[in-house]
Protein backbone atom coordinates (compact mmCIF):
# COMPACT_ATOMS: atom_id res chain seq x y z
CA UNK A 1 0.00 0.00 0.00
CA UNK A 2 0.92 3.49 -0.76
CA UNK A 3 2.73 5.64 2.56
CA UNK A 4 -0.61 7.89 2.50
CA UNK A 5 -2.40 4.66 3.84
CA UNK A 6 0.08 4.21 6.40
CA UNK A 7 -1.44 7.12 9.06
CA UNK A 8 0.77 7.17 12.23
CA UNK A 9 -0.38 7.77 16.03
CA UNK A 10 0.72 11.11 15.90
CA UNK A 11 -1.12 11.98 13.15
CA UNK A 12 -3.70 10.85 14.31
CA UNK A 13 -3.48 12.66 17.58
CA UNK A 14 -2.79 15.94 15.77
CA UNK A 15 -6.29 15.32 13.70
CA UNK A 16 -7.96 14.61 16.78
CA UNK A 17 -6.51 17.46 18.24
CA UNK A 18 -7.77 20.31 15.36
CA UNK A 19 -11.12 18.58 15.65
CA UNK A 20 -11.75 19.04 19.39
CA UNK A 21 -12.34 22.77 18.79
CA UNK A 22 -14.75 22.21 16.04
CA UNK A 23 -17.83 23.68 16.80
CA UNK A 24 -21.41 22.99 15.05
CA UNK A 25 -23.64 25.66 16.11
CA UNK A 26 -22.40 29.07 15.60
CA UNK A 27 -23.34 33.16 15.80
CA UNK A 28 -23.81 35.68 12.80
CA UNK A 29 -23.19 38.55 15.17
CA UNK A 30 -24.71 40.84 12.45
CA UNK A 31 -28.27 39.59 12.83
CA UNK A 32 -28.09 38.58 16.67
CA UNK A 33 -30.57 41.31 18.64
CA UNK A 34 -29.08 40.53 21.72
CA UNK A 35 -32.52 39.47 22.50
CA UNK A 36 -32.71 36.54 25.38
CA UNK A 37 -34.87 33.68 23.33
CA UNK A 38 -32.03 31.60 22.68
CA UNK A 39 -30.92 32.10 26.39
CA UNK A 40 -33.44 31.27 27.97
CA UNK A 41 -33.86 27.98 25.79
CA UNK A 42 -30.68 26.58 26.43
CA UNK A 43 -31.21 23.41 28.62
CA UNK A 44 -27.37 23.67 29.38
CA UNK A 45 -27.46 27.04 30.37
CA UNK A 46 -24.70 27.80 27.72
CA UNK A 47 -25.73 31.06 26.31
CA UNK A 48 -25.07 34.22 27.32
CA UNK A 49 -25.71 37.75 26.30
CA UNK A 50 -23.13 40.12 26.58
CA UNK A 51 -22.96 43.46 24.61
CA UNK A 52 -25.96 42.66 23.12
CA UNK A 53 -24.57 39.59 21.32
CA UNK A 54 -25.53 35.99 22.40
CA UNK A 55 -22.60 34.08 22.79
CA UNK A 56 -21.99 30.24 23.19
CA UNK A 57 -19.72 29.01 25.80
CA UNK A 58 -18.57 26.20 23.75
CA UNK A 59 -17.52 24.02 26.76
CA UNK A 60 -20.90 23.76 27.80
CA UNK A 61 -22.93 23.26 24.44
CA UNK A 62 -24.38 19.83 23.71
CA UNK A 63 -25.32 20.95 19.96
CA UNK A 64 -28.74 20.20 20.76
CA UNK A 65 -29.90 22.77 18.52
CA UNK A 66 -32.74 24.39 20.55
CA UNK A 67 -30.93 28.03 19.75
CA UNK A 68 -31.14 27.38 16.49
CA UNK A 69 -34.50 26.75 16.51
CA UNK A 70 -36.06 29.38 18.78
CA UNK A 71 -33.94 32.26 16.67
CA UNK A 72 -36.39 34.42 15.06
CA UNK A 73 -33.01 36.17 13.84
CA UNK A 74 -31.42 33.51 12.19
CA UNK A 75 -28.37 34.75 13.99
CA UNK A 76 -27.65 31.08 15.03
CA UNK A 77 -26.80 29.19 12.86
CA UNK A 78 -25.77 25.43 12.19
CA UNK A 79 -22.10 24.29 10.73
CA UNK A 80 -21.52 21.83 7.96
CA UNK A 81 -19.22 21.38 5.04
CA UNK A 82 -19.64 22.90 1.88
CA UNK A 83 -21.06 20.57 -1.08
CA UNK A 84 -18.00 21.88 -2.98
CA UNK A 85 -15.57 19.89 -0.91
CA UNK A 86 -16.87 16.52 -3.05
CA UNK A 87 -14.96 17.74 -5.89
CA UNK A 88 -12.03 16.74 -3.67
CA UNK A 89 -12.82 13.11 -4.21
CA UNK A 90 -12.45 10.40 -7.04
CA UNK A 91 -14.87 8.14 -5.50
CA UNK A 92 -17.69 9.58 -3.72
CA UNK A 93 -20.20 7.65 -0.93
CA UNK A 94 -23.36 9.23 0.56
CA UNK A 95 -24.48 8.44 3.62
CA UNK A 96 -28.14 9.57 3.85
CA UNK A 97 -29.84 9.84 7.67
CA UNK A 98 -32.67 7.37 7.49
CA UNK A 99 -34.84 10.80 8.49
CA UNK A 100 -33.97 12.03 4.65
CA UNK A 101 -36.81 9.53 3.73
CA UNK A 102 -39.58 11.01 5.24
CA UNK A 103 -38.92 14.87 3.63
CA UNK A 104 -40.51 13.73 0.16
CA UNK A 105 -44.03 14.15 -1.23
CA UNK A 106 -45.31 11.94 -4.12
CA UNK A 107 -42.54 9.66 -2.87
CA UNK A 108 -43.93 5.82 -3.48
CA UNK A 109 -40.75 4.26 -3.42
CA UNK A 110 -37.57 4.93 -0.95
CA UNK A 111 -35.45 4.08 -3.60
CA UNK A 112 -35.91 7.52 -5.76
CA UNK A 113 -33.91 9.06 -2.83
CA UNK A 114 -30.76 7.28 -3.50
CA UNK A 115 -30.99 7.32 -7.13
CA UNK A 116 -31.63 10.76 -7.07
CA UNK A 117 -28.32 11.18 -4.66
CA UNK A 118 -26.44 8.95 -7.34
CA UNK A 119 -27.70 11.49 -10.12
CA UNK A 120 -26.52 14.25 -8.03
CA UNK A 121 -23.09 12.37 -8.25
CA UNK A 122 -22.49 10.15 -5.76
CA UNK A 123 -21.18 7.10 -6.74
CA UNK A 124 -22.12 4.88 -3.78
CA UNK A 125 -25.03 5.44 -1.75
CA UNK A 126 -25.02 3.52 2.09
CA UNK A 127 -28.24 4.21 3.92
CA UNK A 128 -27.45 5.02 7.46
CA UNK A 129 -30.57 2.56 8.55
CA UNK A 130 -28.27 -0.28 7.36
CA UNK A 131 -25.43 0.73 10.30
CA UNK A 132 -28.92 1.23 12.58
CA UNK A 133 -29.90 -2.62 11.81
CA UNK A 134 -26.73 -3.71 13.00
CA UNK A 135 -26.64 -1.69 15.93
CA UNK A 136 -29.70 -3.24 16.71
CA UNK A 137 -29.08 -6.42 16.28
CA UNK A 138 -25.69 -5.79 18.93
CA UNK A 139 -28.12 -3.93 21.13
CA UNK A 140 -30.46 -7.20 21.78
CA UNK A 141 -27.37 -9.65 21.62
CA UNK A 142 -25.93 -7.53 24.61
CA UNK A 143 -29.35 -7.67 26.24
CA UNK A 144 -29.86 -11.18 25.55
CA UNK A 145 -26.36 -11.76 27.42
CA UNK A 146 -27.87 -9.87 30.45
CA UNK A 147 -24.48 -8.34 31.10
CA UNK A 148 -25.45 -4.67 30.59
CA UNK A 149 -26.46 -2.57 33.65
CA UNK A 150 -30.30 -1.89 33.42
CA UNK A 151 -31.58 0.06 32.18
CA UNK A 152 -29.09 0.38 29.06
CA UNK A 153 -29.09 4.20 27.86
CA UNK A 154 -29.21 4.26 23.85
CA UNK A 155 -26.36 6.47 23.02
CA UNK A 156 -27.51 7.13 19.36
CA UNK A 157 -28.27 10.55 20.15
CA UNK A 158 -25.25 12.40 20.28
CA UNK A 159 -26.48 15.58 21.93
CA UNK A 160 -27.86 13.39 24.72
CA UNK A 161 -24.82 11.52 25.30
CA UNK A 162 -23.02 14.76 25.37
CA UNK A 163 -25.63 15.82 28.13
CA UNK A 164 -24.76 13.02 30.20
CA UNK A 165 -20.96 13.26 29.84
CA UNK A 166 -21.49 16.98 31.23
CA UNK A 167 -24.28 16.35 33.81
CA UNK A 168 -24.96 13.00 34.58
CA UNK A 169 -22.05 11.00 35.44
CA UNK A 170 -23.48 8.20 37.98
CA UNK A 171 -25.78 7.33 34.52
CA UNK A 172 -22.46 6.97 32.47
CA UNK A 173 -22.29 2.98 33.67
CA UNK A 174 -25.95 2.46 31.95
CA UNK A 175 -24.76 4.17 28.83
CA UNK A 176 -25.12 1.38 25.34
CA UNK A 177 -20.98 1.34 24.72
CA UNK A 178 -22.05 0.80 20.97
CA UNK A 179 -20.88 3.53 18.13
CA UNK A 180 -23.51 5.43 16.39
CA UNK A 181 -24.81 4.18 13.18
CA UNK A 182 -23.38 6.47 11.04
CA UNK A 183 -20.03 5.21 12.03
CA UNK A 184 -21.14 1.59 11.10
CA UNK A 185 -21.89 2.26 7.85
CA UNK A 186 -18.98 5.08 7.05
CA UNK A 187 -16.76 1.60 7.89
CA UNK A 188 -18.54 -1.00 6.30
CA UNK A 189 -19.00 1.34 3.23
CA UNK A 190 -15.15 2.71 2.89
CA UNK A 191 -14.30 -0.87 3.37
CA UNK A 192 -16.15 -2.08 0.19
CA UNK A 193 -15.34 0.97 -1.41
CA UNK A 194 -11.70 0.21 -1.38
CA UNK A 195 -12.34 -3.16 -2.32
CA UNK A 196 -14.40 -2.99 -5.31
CA UNK A 197 -12.48 0.26 -6.90
CA UNK A 198 -8.87 -0.18 -5.52
CA UNK A 199 -8.07 3.69 -5.16
CA UNK A 200 -6.48 4.89 -1.99
CA UNK A 201 -8.58 5.71 0.78
CA UNK A 202 -7.79 9.58 0.21
CA UNK A 203 -9.50 9.36 -3.30
CA UNK A 204 -12.34 8.23 -1.24
CA UNK A 205 -14.59 10.63 0.35
CA UNK A 206 -17.67 9.45 2.48
CA UNK A 207 -20.16 12.46 3.29
CA UNK A 208 -23.37 12.16 6.09
CA UNK A 209 -26.17 14.18 5.49
CA UNK A 210 -26.86 15.24 8.25
CA UNK A 211 -30.18 15.88 10.28
CA UNK A 212 -29.01 17.94 13.09
CA UNK A 213 -25.91 19.69 14.35
CA UNK A 214 -25.38 17.32 16.68
CA UNK A 215 -24.23 14.34 14.71
CA UNK A 216 -22.04 17.02 12.09
CA UNK A 217 -20.29 18.05 15.78
CA UNK A 218 -19.98 14.31 17.08
CA UNK A 219 -18.38 13.07 13.61
CA UNK A 220 -16.24 16.16 13.10
CA UNK A 221 -14.77 15.52 16.53
CA UNK A 222 -14.89 11.45 16.38
CA UNK A 223 -16.80 11.04 19.17
CA UNK A 224 -16.54 7.37 20.36
CA UNK A 225 -13.77 7.26 17.75
CA UNK A 226 -9.77 7.91 17.89
CA UNK A 227 -10.58 9.85 14.57
CA UNK A 228 -12.91 11.17 12.28
CA UNK A 229 -14.77 8.26 10.24
CA UNK A 230 -16.21 10.71 7.56
CA UNK A 231 -14.63 13.54 5.29
CA UNK A 232 -17.75 15.62 5.06
CA UNK A 233 -20.80 16.16 6.60
CA UNK A 234 -23.70 18.20 4.83
CA UNK A 235 -27.05 19.04 5.99
CA UNK A 236 -30.70 17.55 4.77
CA UNK A 237 -31.60 21.53 4.40
CA UNK A 238 -28.40 22.20 1.98
CA UNK A 239 -28.61 19.44 -0.35
CA UNK A 240 -32.08 19.22 -0.25
CA UNK A 241 -33.26 21.97 -3.71
CA UNK A 242 -30.50 19.86 -5.32
CA UNK A 243 -31.99 16.27 -4.52
CA UNK A 244 -35.53 17.31 -5.42
CA UNK A 245 -34.58 18.23 -8.65
CA UNK A 246 -32.65 15.18 -9.36
CA UNK A 247 -35.59 13.13 -8.59
CA UNK A 248 -38.29 11.84 -10.49
CA UNK A 249 -40.61 10.06 -8.39
CA UNK A 250 -43.11 9.09 -10.69
CA UNK A 251 -40.51 6.85 -12.69
CA UNK A 252 -39.40 3.42 -12.53
CA UNK A 253 -36.57 3.06 -10.00
CA UNK A 254 -34.03 0.09 -10.14
CA UNK A 255 -32.90 1.38 -6.51
CA UNK A 256 -34.20 -1.16 -3.86
CA UNK A 257 -34.39 0.13 -0.17
CA UNK A 258 -31.27 -1.22 1.60
CA UNK A 259 -32.37 -1.00 4.89
CA UNK A 260 -36.18 -2.84 6.52
CA UNK A 261 -38.44 -1.25 8.67
CA UNK A 262 -36.69 -1.72 11.79
CA UNK A 263 -33.99 0.27 10.26
CA UNK A 264 -36.14 3.02 8.80
CA UNK A 265 -37.73 3.44 12.29
CA UNK A 266 -34.64 4.89 13.95
CA UNK A 267 -36.02 8.00 12.22
CA UNK A 268 -38.51 8.48 15.12
CA UNK A 269 -38.44 8.67 18.24
CA UNK A 270 -39.69 4.95 19.67
CA UNK A 271 -37.56 3.56 16.76
CA UNK A 272 -34.21 2.13 18.17
CA UNK A 273 -36.35 1.08 21.10
CA UNK A 274 -38.78 -0.94 19.34
CA UNK A 275 -36.01 -2.48 17.65
CA UNK A 276 -34.14 -3.84 20.33
CA UNK A 277 -37.72 -6.90 20.69
CA UNK A 278 -38.31 -6.12 24.28
CA UNK A 279 -41.68 -4.45 25.11
CA UNK A 280 -40.06 -2.80 28.68
CA UNK A 281 -38.56 0.70 27.27
CA UNK A 282 -39.01 4.30 27.68
CA UNK A 283 -38.96 6.80 24.63
CA UNK A 284 -39.12 9.84 25.08
CA UNK A 285 -38.56 12.95 22.94
CA UNK A 286 -37.22 16.48 23.42
CA UNK A 287 -34.09 17.67 24.95
CA UNK A 288 -36.58 19.21 28.28
CA UNK A 289 -38.27 15.55 28.47
CA UNK A 290 -34.88 13.66 28.21
CA UNK A 291 -33.68 15.87 31.40
CA UNK A 292 -36.61 14.81 33.22
CA UNK A 293 -36.33 11.11 32.37
CA UNK A 294 -32.33 11.31 32.96
CA UNK A 295 -33.13 13.19 36.74
CA UNK A 296 -35.89 10.00 37.69
CA UNK A 297 -33.04 7.50 36.48
CA UNK A 298 -30.42 9.34 39.30
CA UNK A 299 -33.48 8.97 41.85
CA UNK A 300 -33.13 5.24 40.77
CA UNK A 301 -36.82 5.03 39.95
CA UNK A 302 -37.32 2.89 36.47
CA UNK A 303 -35.40 0.41 37.06
CA UNK A 304 -37.47 -2.03 35.95
CA UNK A 305 -37.13 -1.27 32.53
CA UNK A 306 -34.92 -2.65 30.22
CA UNK A 307 -34.19 -0.18 27.20
CA UNK A 308 -34.12 3.84 27.60
CA UNK A 309 -33.98 5.61 23.81
CA UNK A 310 -33.82 9.80 24.55
CA UNK A 311 -33.83 12.03 21.49
CA UNK A 312 -33.05 15.40 21.97
CA UNK A 313 -35.39 16.66 19.23
CA UNK A 314 -38.99 16.28 19.67
CA UNK A 315 -40.07 13.61 17.66
CA UNK A 316 -36.72 11.89 17.04
CA UNK A 317 -33.94 12.41 13.97
CA UNK A 318 -36.81 13.69 11.87
CA UNK A 319 -37.51 16.85 14.47
CA UNK A 320 -33.49 17.72 13.72
CA UNK A 321 -33.11 21.25 13.02
CA UNK A 322 -31.31 20.82 9.49
CA UNK A 323 -34.70 18.83 8.20
CA UNK A 324 -37.09 20.40 6.15
CA UNK A 325 -40.42 18.94 6.51
CA UNK A 326 -42.45 18.89 9.88
CA UNK A 327 -41.08 16.16 12.02
CA UNK A 328 -44.86 14.22 12.94
CA UNK A 329 -45.80 14.87 8.81
CA UNK A 330 -41.99 13.31 8.08
CA UNK A 331 -42.79 10.59 10.40
CA UNK A 332 -45.99 9.67 9.11
CA UNK A 333 -44.49 9.54 5.48
CA UNK A 334 -41.80 6.85 6.29
CA UNK A 335 -44.20 4.89 8.07
CA UNK A 336 -45.68 4.25 4.97
CA UNK A 337 -43.27 3.95 2.64
CA UNK A 338 -41.33 1.30 4.45
CA UNK A 339 -45.16 -0.54 4.80
CA UNK A 340 -44.21 -3.61 2.37
CA UNK A 341 -40.52 -3.89 3.40
CA UNK A 342 -39.13 -6.89 5.41
CA UNK A 343 -38.77 -6.31 9.26
CA UNK A 344 -35.11 -5.88 8.49
CA UNK A 345 -32.88 -6.25 5.76
CA UNK A 346 -29.20 -6.32 8.04
CA UNK A 347 -27.33 -8.29 10.41
CA UNK A 348 -24.10 -8.66 11.76
CA UNK A 349 -24.14 -12.22 10.08
CA UNK A 350 -24.84 -11.21 6.86
CA UNK A 351 -21.76 -8.48 7.37
CA UNK A 352 -19.47 -10.98 8.91
CA UNK A 353 -19.38 -8.60 12.25
CA UNK A 354 -19.33 -9.63 15.93
CA UNK A 355 -21.14 -7.50 18.46
CA UNK A 356 -17.53 -6.43 19.40
CA UNK A 357 -16.62 -4.45 15.80
CA UNK A 358 -19.76 -2.28 16.78
CA UNK A 359 -18.19 -0.85 20.49
CA UNK A 360 -16.89 2.35 20.63
CA UNK A 361 -13.26 2.46 19.68
CA UNK A 362 -12.62 5.00 22.67
CA UNK A 363 -15.16 5.89 25.62
CA UNK A 364 -16.10 9.42 25.22
CA UNK A 365 -15.04 11.22 28.15
CA UNK A 366 -17.03 13.02 31.06
CA UNK A 367 -16.85 16.64 31.12
CA UNK A 368 -16.08 18.53 34.72
CA UNK A 369 -16.77 22.04 33.76
CA UNK A 370 -19.67 22.27 36.02
CA UNK A 371 -17.58 21.73 39.30
CA UNK A 372 -16.62 25.69 40.15
CA UNK A 373 -13.21 24.26 41.68
CA UNK A 374 -11.25 21.30 41.54
CA UNK A 375 -10.22 22.58 45.65
CA UNK A 376 -13.42 21.23 47.64
CA UNK A 377 -12.83 23.95 49.83
CA UNK A 378 -12.72 26.65 47.70
CA UNK A 379 -15.37 25.28 45.64
CA UNK A 380 -17.67 25.34 48.94
CA UNK A 381 -16.86 28.73 49.48
CA UNK A 382 -17.97 29.60 46.03
CA UNK A 383 -21.22 28.03 46.64
CA UNK A 384 -22.27 30.03 49.84
CA UNK A 385 -21.11 32.62 47.82
CA UNK A 386 -23.28 32.44 44.99
CA UNK A 387 -26.40 31.46 47.30
CA UNK A 388 -25.82 35.23 49.31
CA UNK A 389 -25.46 37.09 46.08
CA UNK A 390 -28.88 34.42 44.50
CA UNK A 391 -30.72 35.51 47.68
CA UNK A 392 -29.91 39.44 46.92
CA UNK A 393 -31.44 39.11 43.57
CA UNK A 394 -34.79 39.11 42.64
CA UNK A 395 -35.61 35.95 41.51
CA UNK A 396 -37.60 36.68 38.21
CA UNK A 397 -34.84 34.86 35.71
CA UNK A 398 -35.85 37.71 33.49
CA UNK A 399 -32.28 37.57 31.61
CA UNK A 400 -31.99 41.10 31.69
CA UNK A 401 -28.34 40.64 32.69
CA UNK A 402 -27.76 38.66 30.27
CA UNK A 403 -27.38 35.29 31.95
CA UNK A 404 -30.42 32.82 31.90
CA UNK A 405 -31.35 32.75 35.47
CA UNK A 406 -30.80 34.81 38.64
CA UNK A 407 -28.38 32.01 39.84
CA UNK A 408 -26.42 31.41 36.92
CA UNK A 409 -26.45 35.56 36.90
CA UNK A 410 -24.76 35.11 40.71
CA UNK A 411 -21.98 32.24 39.35
CA UNK A 412 -21.00 34.35 36.49
CA UNK A 413 -20.09 37.11 39.07
CA UNK A 414 -18.71 34.60 41.32
CA UNK A 415 -16.57 33.32 38.41
CA UNK A 416 -15.56 37.00 37.41
CA UNK A 417 -17.62 36.72 33.96
CA UNK A 418 -20.26 39.38 35.45
CA UNK A 419 -20.93 42.66 37.34
CA UNK A 420 -23.40 42.72 40.10
CA UNK A 421 -24.69 46.02 39.10
CA UNK A 422 -25.25 44.10 35.73
CA UNK A 423 -28.53 43.55 37.36
CA UNK A 424 -31.02 46.22 36.90
CA UNK A 425 -34.20 44.87 38.57
CA UNK A 426 -32.52 44.73 42.56
CA UNK B 1 -16.63 20.53 65.25
CA UNK B 2 -15.76 22.28 62.38
CA UNK B 3 -15.19 25.70 61.58
CA UNK B 4 -18.79 27.78 60.47
CA UNK B 5 -16.86 28.74 57.68
CA UNK B 6 -16.57 25.35 56.10
CA UNK B 7 -20.07 24.65 55.84
CA UNK B 8 -22.79 25.34 53.20
CA UNK B 9 -26.56 25.52 54.37
CA UNK B 10 -30.24 25.03 52.20
CA UNK B 11 -33.05 25.05 53.48
CA UNK B 12 -36.53 23.51 51.46
CA UNK B 13 -40.55 23.22 52.00
CA UNK B 14 -41.30 20.43 50.97
CA UNK B 15 -44.84 21.14 49.43
CA UNK B 16 -47.35 18.12 50.66
CA UNK B 17 -49.60 16.10 47.85
CA UNK B 18 -47.87 17.69 45.14
CA UNK B 19 -46.04 14.19 43.20
CA UNK B 20 -45.26 16.67 40.56
CA UNK B 21 -43.26 19.16 42.50
CA UNK B 22 -41.68 16.30 45.19
CA UNK B 23 -37.87 15.99 44.30
CA UNK B 24 -36.97 19.50 43.57
CA UNK B 25 -35.40 19.36 46.51
CA UNK B 26 -32.89 16.37 45.96
CA UNK B 27 -32.49 17.87 42.59
CA UNK B 28 -31.07 21.11 44.00
CA UNK B 29 -28.68 18.84 46.24
CA UNK B 30 -27.81 16.58 43.38
CA UNK B 31 -27.13 19.81 41.30
CA UNK B 32 -25.02 21.85 44.05
CA UNK B 33 -23.11 18.33 44.84
CA UNK B 34 -22.08 18.41 41.49
CA UNK B 35 -21.04 22.23 41.17
CA UNK B 36 -18.76 21.22 44.40
CA UNK B 37 -17.13 18.08 42.63
CA UNK B 38 -17.69 15.96 44.75
CA UNK B 39 -17.24 11.49 43.13
CA UNK B 40 -20.82 11.10 41.19
CA UNK B 41 -21.96 7.72 43.20
CA UNK B 42 -21.47 9.84 46.32
CA UNK B 43 -24.22 12.55 44.96
CA UNK B 44 -26.22 9.10 43.40
CA UNK B 45 -26.37 8.34 47.14
CA UNK B 46 -27.59 11.04 48.72
CA UNK B 47 -29.61 11.77 45.48
CA UNK B 48 -31.25 8.47 46.44
CA UNK B 49 -31.47 8.90 49.82
CA UNK B 50 -33.20 12.59 50.37
CA UNK B 51 -35.43 11.50 47.19
CA UNK B 52 -37.22 8.63 49.05
CA UNK B 53 -37.33 10.88 52.39
CA UNK B 54 -38.99 13.96 50.36
CA UNK B 55 -41.68 11.31 48.79
CA UNK B 56 -42.70 9.56 52.03
CA UNK B 57 -42.69 13.26 53.69
CA UNK B 58 -45.12 14.12 50.41
CA UNK B 59 -47.27 10.74 51.22
CA UNK B 60 -47.53 10.66 55.02
CA UNK B 61 -46.89 13.89 56.21
CA UNK B 62 -48.35 16.55 53.77
CA UNK B 63 -44.64 18.12 53.57
CA UNK B 64 -42.23 19.09 55.49
CA UNK B 65 -38.59 20.86 55.58
CA UNK B 66 -35.55 19.78 54.41
CA UNK B 67 -32.29 20.90 55.96
CA UNK B 68 -28.95 19.98 54.58
CA UNK B 69 -25.20 20.54 55.44
CA UNK B 70 -22.76 20.36 53.25
CA UNK B 71 -19.76 20.25 56.05
CA UNK B 72 -16.03 19.14 54.82
CA UNK B 73 -16.28 15.22 54.92
CA UNK B 74 -20.03 14.36 55.17
CA UNK B 75 -23.74 15.82 54.01
CA UNK B 76 -26.36 15.65 56.31
CA UNK B 77 -29.95 15.80 55.48
CA UNK B 78 -32.49 16.25 58.10
CA UNK B 79 -36.31 15.84 57.08
CA UNK B 80 -39.09 17.07 59.68
CA UNK B 81 -42.23 17.13 59.38
CA UNK B 82 -45.42 17.28 61.31
CA UNK B 83 -47.00 13.99 59.88
CA UNK B 84 -48.90 11.44 61.94
CA UNK B 85 -45.20 9.98 62.85
CA UNK B 86 -44.38 5.87 62.96
CA UNK B 87 -45.90 3.80 65.80
CA UNK B 88 -43.28 1.27 65.39
CA UNK B 89 -40.06 2.34 63.59
CA UNK B 90 -38.68 -1.03 63.58
CA UNK B 91 -41.36 -2.53 61.47
CA UNK B 92 -41.89 0.59 59.09
CA UNK B 93 -37.93 -0.08 58.66
CA UNK B 94 -38.68 -3.79 56.70
CA UNK B 95 -38.45 -3.79 53.16
CA UNK B 96 -41.66 -3.98 51.62
CA UNK B 97 -43.67 -2.95 54.45
CA UNK B 98 -45.95 0.29 53.51
CA UNK B 99 -48.98 2.16 55.08
CA UNK B 100 -49.75 4.11 52.15
CA UNK B 101 -52.94 4.53 50.40
CA UNK B 102 -53.55 2.20 47.13
CA UNK B 103 -53.66 6.05 45.14
CA UNK B 104 -50.52 6.18 45.97
CA UNK B 105 -49.02 2.80 45.53
CA UNK B 106 -51.09 3.12 41.94
CA UNK B 107 -48.86 4.98 40.94
CA UNK B 108 -45.65 3.50 41.67
CA UNK B 109 -45.21 4.86 45.44
CA UNK B 110 -45.67 3.67 48.38
CA UNK B 111 -43.95 -0.08 47.69
CA UNK B 112 -42.60 0.13 51.35
CA UNK B 113 -39.09 0.50 49.99
CA UNK B 114 -38.53 4.15 51.15
CA UNK B 115 -37.43 3.99 54.76
CA UNK B 116 -34.95 0.74 53.55
CA UNK B 117 -33.68 2.65 50.35
CA UNK B 118 -33.01 5.73 52.40
CA UNK B 119 -31.26 3.54 55.11
CA UNK B 120 -29.35 1.46 52.07
CA UNK B 121 -28.29 4.47 50.37
CA UNK B 122 -27.53 6.67 53.41
CA UNK B 123 -24.15 5.86 55.44
CA UNK B 124 -25.71 7.04 58.82
CA UNK B 125 -29.45 6.94 59.70
CA UNK B 126 -31.47 8.25 62.24
CA UNK B 127 -34.92 8.66 62.62
CA UNK B 128 -36.57 10.48 65.61
CA UNK B 129 -40.81 10.17 65.42
CA UNK B 130 -43.37 10.85 68.13
CA UNK B 131 -47.29 9.76 67.11
CA UNK B 132 -49.28 12.42 66.53
CA UNK B 133 -46.39 15.38 66.21
CA UNK B 134 -44.28 14.63 63.76
CA UNK B 135 -40.87 12.51 62.65
CA UNK B 136 -37.69 14.00 62.15
CA UNK B 137 -35.62 11.03 59.35
CA UNK B 138 -31.82 12.25 59.53
CA UNK B 139 -29.70 10.91 56.94
CA UNK B 140 -25.76 11.08 56.34
CA UNK B 141 -23.37 10.24 53.38
CA UNK B 142 -19.66 10.11 53.99
CA UNK B 143 -17.28 11.72 51.40
CA UNK B 144 -14.50 8.83 50.46
CA UNK B 145 -11.65 9.29 52.88
CA UNK B 146 -8.59 11.23 50.91
CA UNK B 147 -5.35 9.39 50.93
Amino acid sequence: MSENTDRTAENEAENKKQNSDFHSVTLDSEKCKGCVACMKRCPTEAIRVRNRKARIHYERCVGCGECIRMCVHRAKRAVYDSLDILNNYKYKVALPAPSLYGQFNNLENLGHVNQGLKRLGFDEVFEVAVGAELISDATRQLLNEGKLKKPVISTACPAVLQLILLRYHSLTENLLDLQAPVDIAARLVREKAERETGLSPEEIGVFFISPCPAKVHALKIGLGHKKPLVDGVFAVSDIYMHLLNAMTPGEPCDEEPQTGILGFAWASSGGEAAAVLKEKYVAADGIENCINILKELEHNRLQNVDFIELNACVGGCVGGVMNIENPFVARSKIRELRKYLPLSKNSLEKYGKTVEDMKWEEVPEISDVLILDSDFAVALRKMREIDTITKELPGLDCGNCGAPSCRAFAEDVINGEADINECNRR
Amino acid sequence: MCNSSEILHFEFDVDGENFTSAGTASEHLKNTLKQLGLPSQIIRKAGIAMYEGEINMVIHAKGGKAVISILPEKVRIELVDQGPGIPDIELAMQEGYSTAPDSIRNLGFGAGMGLSNMKKYADYMEIKSEVGKGTTVILEVNYPVQS
